[in-house]
Order: C-alpha cells, then structure tokens, then sequence
C-alpha cells in the first residue's frame, strides 16, 4: 500500500459513569490508504467510538499514541483546523439522516450551503453543483427534490441527500457509521454502490463501520473484526471464509442461512481470553 | 455481577449499586439513588433543596424556635428595629416579626401543599384522559382547560374569592382551580407521545382495560414533567397566595401570612421598612428555591433534556 | 389455527389516504409456523396488528380457532394469543422492574399463583430469579427481549404473533433469540405468526413464507422453496439477491416493484 490516508495508533476511549470508568476502544492500531475498509462487530464493541475519536466528537476521553490525517496530527489540532478538516476533508455520515438535517430549511440549500462554507462559489453555482450531485446519488428529478424539506423525503432518499451533502465539498476519507442499517436490502444496496463508485471513481478511503458481516465482506476490501474495544482480528474481505479467530468465525456461524435448513443455530460463546492478549493489530 | 453475598458485606453504596437487586425497594432505592448522584452533582439545585428543606424545618419547630404562635401583641414594642431581642424587629402590634416569618412558613407550606395535592391528580387525569381516548373526550377536556388557561391567575382568583368569601381555605381553593390546566396539557402532550409505544401496545394485546393502561402506564411516565413543572410553578403559587393575601382576600388577620404582612407594613414602608421588607425577603427566598429546585429535578427526571439512563 | 380472508385496511382519508393491506388473505394451521417477509412499507406488521387487534378499521374477516373476531376483542382472546414487539428496548415499560412486567398480565386476568409463574416464566427463557428486581435499563437488548417473551408465554397463549423479534438485536444475540423461540414452540405446540424484512430468518424459523409488496401477497411459498432459491415472482428473486450480499453488477438490474 502506498503512504497511508490515516494512520491510528493505540487509540483508545473512555468513558466515565457513576460506576467506574468504562473503557470502549482499548488500544487499537490501523490505517486507512484508498480503500474500503470495514470495521465489524456488535453493540459495545467500540467501532462507533472509533469512528467519532478520529473526527474529536466524542463526549468521551480519548487518548493515542498517533492519529495522523495525510500528514496532519489530529490529536492536538486547533478547534479551527478540525472545523476544516471535518466536513471538507473528512466526512461522517451517521445512520439515520433525519436527525442530522435541518428540518427547517429545503435539503438543496442545505447540500449548497455545505458546498459554500468550504468554497466562494455563489449561491448560483452552488446550486449547480447540488443539483450535480443529486444526480451523481441518482436522485431522479434533482429539481424537484431540491426544494423538499427532510420530512418530505423518504429514509433511503434521505440518506442519498446526507451522502450528496458529504460528498460536495470533495473529502478524502468518508467514515460511514451504519449509513444503511435503516433502510431496505435493495436500497441499501443502492446507496453502497453510490458510495463504491465515489471510492473508485474519486480514489476516496472510506470508513464502513456496521454490525453485518456478511454485508461488509462483500462490499469492503479489507475489514476490522472489534469485540470489547479490540480488534480481534484483519482480514482480507475476500478471505472471510479463512478466519481464524473464533469471534469471527462465531459471528459468521451463528447467522441463519439461506442455502441450508438448520434445527438449532450455533450459539457464539465468549471467551474472556480474548480481551487479555493485545489483540491483533497490523 | 455480584453473587448475592457481596452485596451483604461489600456496604450500602454496593447494595446501590448492584445489578441484581434482590428485592423491590432495593430496586426502588437504586433507582432514587442515581437520580440523587446526579441531582447532587448540581450544586444550584442543591441549593433550592436546602431553602425548601430548611423551610420545612422551620415550619415544623415553628413552637421550639418561637415563644408564641406569631400573634401575640404587645403595643409597648411596637415597630421597633431589629436588635437582639426581636432579630427582625416588631411590627405595629408589637409582634416579633421573626416568629411570624417562621409561622408564616406553616402557612405558605399549607397552601403551596394543597395546591399540589389538588391540581396534580386533576392535571394528570384530564390530560391523560383526552391525550389517550382522543376523539371527541379529547376535544371538549382541552377546551375547557383551554378556558381555564385564557383568564390571568390573580383576576380569575379575586372572583372567585369574591363568590366564596376571603379566607385561607378559599385562596387555595382559588389557586387551583386557576393553575392545573398547564398541567393537563403537560400531561396530555407526554400522553400523546407515548400513547403508541411498544409498551402501551403490549399492555393493550395483555388485555389490560383503557382505565388500568392510563393509571398504570402512562401516568408514571407523565409523572416527573408534572413534577418538575408543579416546582417551578410553586413560585407562582407563592407569589399568587401573598398577592390575595396583599389584597386582603386570603389568609385573615391575624394569621402571620407572609403576603398579608406585606400589606400592613406597607404603610410604614418610610420610616420603618423592615416590616414589609423581611416578609417580601422571606418571599423571594422561598420563591427561589422552589426555581431552583424545579431546574434540578427537570435535568434529573426529564428525558429529553438527558441526564437519567 | 387462524384463518384471515380478504382483510383490507386503509388509513386516513382524501389524499392523505394509504391503502396499507389490499385483499389479503391466508390460513395457519395449529402448531404451525408462518412467515410474512417484505420491505418497510410492504403492510406485513399492520397485518399482524390486526390480528392482535390494534388496528381499528380494518374490513374483511379474521378467525382464530374457528371463532370470528370483531373490532373489538374480549379479554380472552388476549389470553389465547399474545405478541412479542420488535423493540426490546421500547416494548418494556422504563418505570416498570421485570417484576412487575411479568406480574401485569396475570393481574389482568386474574390468575394466582404469581410467584411462582413469574420465577417460572424467567427459568423457561433462560433468566434466573436473580434478572427479577431489575428495571429494563439493567437489562442488555437480548435479555430485554427475553423478558418480552416470558410476558408473552406467561398466559399459556396458544398463538404467537412475532414484530420483527430480532432486527433490533446483534447476531450473536439472535441467534440466541431464534433458537429459544424455536424451542418454545416445540414444546408447547405453539403457533407462530412471524413478521420480518431478514428472508433468513423467515427462512429459517417458518415453514411457510408469503411475500408482501405494496399491502399485497406476491406469492406464497414453502421455506425449503425460497432455500432452494426457486421462487416465481420477480419481486421474490430480487429480494433474495438482495439478501445474498453485495454485488456491484446485480444492483443496476434492480427495479421497482408495483
């Protein structure tokens, strides 16, 4: 791989609750080129809180030996030079678009003002490029839609609107948190191959955190298997029939599957033993 | 998780916190808990808790801290300055006006206490009601308490205390009927947002009837915003009784009520300002405590403003 | 079991109308297991609402056990059929302990023997005495939507009307979920109605699956058939490419179904 987008070192987070401090991402090592990396694992496995430390907005503490964005420290970065970072280099879309959108004000000046806060286009320009872009997350009439307000727009429009808005200032490295959980399997479909064809078309990294394995192995390159705030284990996507680590390959038994009639699924049993060796890294 | 003999040895604070309560009121207790750790890490809320708790105290040793019961004349020591004897001076009968303040604590607990105890079921009931049977019993409860809410608190009040006569009895009687409509609609919005939860759902596929889902379901949910709000507006009811009192049409003389004092001392005001002046002190004390009280519990018990799990 | 004919249910009025179930019908026998699979929007839990009888306004006729149900529904029909809800996390009440849950309906409908039936409901889905003081908020998804289930096995219902019981859950989890569900009905010769988006899990918990679109069947068929991966309609097939993963060629072929 060539010089890596981002590059994470002994990242953890930790959150402090009435009963102790809760430790969400423990220590954990990656880096991103420009690629589609997947980062897999259940409730409290800490991918979520992975995401959000590298962009700073998380209301836990975090510490890292190194997180590096194209060359740019992001642990001690002024507030002004994370502001412009997120948003036009960096860009998070989160899994349900409607509360990320301003419900005040139609969803094409919302994609344009996004557009102008990185950029000196005018408000004419602007529009172009939204209505460009709402057709690039092939929205069908992009005119139309431009003047709808987010309850007028359906889940699955809706998030294409929240990636339209991500992608128009042109990021670097997307980090998608479970863009598509919400949405039905066709649709979800169609939005990752909008998001696939930004990372082939535009040589973008992106950043897929989601709880479905099978999904991820067949759209991301390589993919991160977390449990308890470690990565478990890194696997080549196509690989995933190889896994060794039995969290993985627990996570993959333990689906229903569509091919062949089972009487009793395969129960995933944890081992305390994972969390105690350092988990793998890269 | 803790094996049930932890708990025993490890102390209260472990039996707070465990994660298998053994019984009922642990489980009660743990949940008061944690709303107190968080309530307690609000040092203005805290604040508001201990006016109100030390009005209460006083309220109760009303007899232990004072000589009389606030009425005892004495026309040599009339209007005298506050000074070793009379620490908030006397007023134009002679009377200690720190032993009135302290009786007139009972009095304003009295009114603020009935209050609260009328309009809360009333609120609850007629918002819960029209929030969950909708329909035509949801069109006519809220208009009525549309009416309600359309006339000012101290006119509505002053006739009503017209009709029925001055009296302590009938001040309370005024003010609740002018202050639980807010609480019908607070209780009737929580109602409609969580009338078509998965947890009413589940109740009414048990077969429970629409009497036991309202008692039994809703009204806890609604309870804490009614709560909260019934705090805030303590100030209100406050200042409510001591306007009536003020205007003669609430508590009589010579009954120590704080508003009541307020107006006798206003003539004096000039020359002798501690008469009115220490009840109204008394007053915005008391009114900013139950504000700030109200601010605390709404960060604690209210959802949407985060806080409790 | 359970027999529905023609049920049609429409909301709203004017433009605002939906016509959310067109002309649906379909019979479960005792014992059974059915299916209904579609995407959000599809009427499949509406369907399930009015056999529960949440749904006011619905037209057409439904039976259980031969006996027709109306609008309204007796207090003992609620004893014959229960429901389990698609959110653990919204389907217990917040201010409620496990406690107090599983006591609810036995309160409702008069039954004694309390204690003893709720320390029993809470060992049938793998919770001990110890889960039984707890408030939801204590309570993991997983263990949440075991609580739901012990409420709704706590009457001795005959049917069980199943929302989407794990799409809020985590593989591991469901897994879990779906292997204690398959095991209550085994033993207690339960019928299950269950409604969800996964064809996987349908698959694998159902004998007979019907695929809804638009408020209508699509078609009907045996799990070994949609295994098999031999379904007729077009609607059908999509769903199933769907659900094998991504695959960047397939999703250009994909259409709208009306």
């Amino acid at each position: 791989m060539a010089k890596p987008l981002l590059s994470v070192e002994n990242l953890s987070v930790s959150f402090d609750t009435p009963k102790g401090v809760v430790e969400a991402v423990r220590g954990i090592s990656f880096e991103v080129g420009q690629e589609r990396l997947g980062i897999v694992g259940e409730s409290g496995s800490g991918k979520s809180q992975t995401g959000r430390a590298i962009l700073g907005v998380t209301p836990g503490r975090v510490s890292a030996d190194r997180i590096e964005f194209d060359g740019i420290d992001l642990r001690n970065a002024p507030a002004r030079v994370m502001r412009d970072i997120r948003g036009q280099r960096i860009s998070m879309i989160m899994q349900d678009p409607r509360y990320s959108l301003n419900p005040v004000m139609a969803v094409g000046w919302q994609i344009a003002e996004a557009y102008r806060v990185h950029t000196d286009a005018s408000k004419r320009e602007a529009k172009q490029r939204t209505l460009d872009m709402l057709a690039t997350v092939r929205i069908r009439e992009p005119e139309k839609v431009f003047d709808l307000y987010p309850h007028q727009v359906s889940g699955g429009m809706g998030q294409r609107i929240m990636i339209a808005m991500m992608l128009i200032p042109g990021p670097d490295l997307i980090i998608a948190d479970e863009p598509t959980s919400a949405l039905d399997v066709t649709v979800q479909l169609q939005v990752l191959a909008i998001l696939d064809d930004m990372v082939r078309d535009r040589g973008m990294g992106l950043i897929f955190i989601s709880h479905d394995l099978h999904l991820v192995s067949s759209f991301c390159d390589r993919i991160l298997v977390m449990y308890g705030g470690q990565i478990m284990e890194v696997l080549e996507a196509d690989a995933l029939e190889k896994a060794e680590h039995p969290y993985t390959r627990g996570l993959l038994n333990c689906l229903p599957d569509l091919d062949h009639r089972q009487d009793v699924l395969p129960v995933l049993e944890r081992d305390a033993n994972w969390l105690l060796t350092n988990g793998a890294s890269e | 998780m803790s094996s049930p003999s932890e708990s025993t040895d490890a102390g209260l604070k472990a039996w707070l916190l465990s994660d298998t309560p053994h019984s009922v009121t642990q489980a009660r207790c743990q949940r008061l808990y944690l709303a107190w750790l968080a309530f307690a890490a609000n040092p203005i809320a805290m604040l508001g808790l201990a006016i109100i708790v030390i009005l209460v105290l006083m309220a109760a040793a009303a007899p232990l801290l004072t000589g009389g019961d606030g009425t005892e004349q004495a026309l040599a020591n009339r209007l005298q300055p506050p000074n070793g004897e009379h620490w908030f001076g006397t007023d134009e009968l002679g009377r200690d006006i720190f032993d009135r303040i302290i009786w007139g604590a009972r009095i304003t607990l009295y009114i603020v206490g009935l209050v609260g105890i009328i309009v809360v079921p009333i609120g609850l009931l007629v918002g819960t009601v029209a929030g969950y049977v909708g329909g035509w019993v949801d069109i006519v409860l809220m208009r009525v308490t549309d009416i309600f809410l359309a006339f000012p608190r101290l006119i509505l009040a002053l006739a009503f205390v017209a009709v029925l006569g001055p009296g302590l009895e009938n001040a309370v009687l005024a003010i609740a009927l002018t202050t639980w409509s807010p609480f019908a609609r607070i209780a009737r919005a929580e109602t409609l947002t969580i009338r078509n939860a998965e947890h009413i759902l589940a109740a009414r596929v048990q077969g429970a009837s629409t009497a036991r889902i309202i008692l039994h379901h809703v009204t806890p949910l609604c309870l804490s915003s009614v709560i909260v709000r019934l705090t805030l507006d303590m100030a209100g009811i406050i200042l409510t009784a001591a306007g009536l009192g003020f205007l003669g049409l609430g508590a009589q003389p010579p009954l120590p009520e704080w508003g009541a004092m307020i107006s006798t001392g206003r003539q004096y005001m000039l020359d002798q300002w501690w008469v009115a002046t220490i009840p109204g002190i008394a007053i915005l004390v008391v009114s900013m405590g139950f504000n700030l009280l109200g601010d605390g519990l709404r960060d604690v018990l209210d959802p949407r403003s985060g806080g409790s799990s | 079991m359970i027999t529905v004919e023609n049920l049609d249910i429409a909301f709203g009025s004017g433009r605002g109308r939906v016509h959310a179930v067109r002309q649906v019908s379909f019979k479960v026998a005792r014992g059974e297991s059915f299916g209904l699979v579609g995407e959000s929007g599809s009427g499949k839990s509406t369907v399930l609402r009015a056999i529960a009888g949440l749904t006011p306004g619905w037209r057409g006729a439904m039976a259980v056990d031969g006996v027709a149900l109306g609008q309204k529904r007796a207090r003992d029909f609620h004893r014959r059929l229960q429901m389990v809800f698609q959110d653990p996390y919204g389907s217990l009440h917040p201010r409620h302990t496990v406690n107090d849950i599983l006591k609810e309906p036995l309160i409702i409908h008069k039954v004694d023997d309390i204690e003893f039936r709720v320390l029993k409901a809470l060992d049938e889905v793998g919770l001990g005495a110890g889960y039984r003081f707890r408030f939801p908020h204590q309570l993991s998804g997983g263990q949440r939507q075991r609580i739901a289930i012990a409420r709704a096995l706590i009457l001795d219902p005959e049917v069980i009307l199943l929302d989407e019981p794990t799409s809020a859950l985590d593989v591991s989890v469901q897994a879990e979920i779906l292997n204690l569900l398959a095991q209550l009905r085994r033993e207690r010769n339960l019928t299950y109605i269950m409604v969800s988006h996964d064809l996987a899990i349908v698959a694998h918990l159902c004998g007979r699956i019907a695929v809804m679109n638009r408020g209508a069947f699509v078609e009907e068929m045996s799990g070994d058939q949609l295994r098999a991966g031999t379904p007729e309609h077009g609607y059908t097939r999509q769903l199933l490419l769907a659900s094998k993963g991504y695959d960047r060629a397939a999703i250009d072929q994909f259409v709208e179904f009306d």
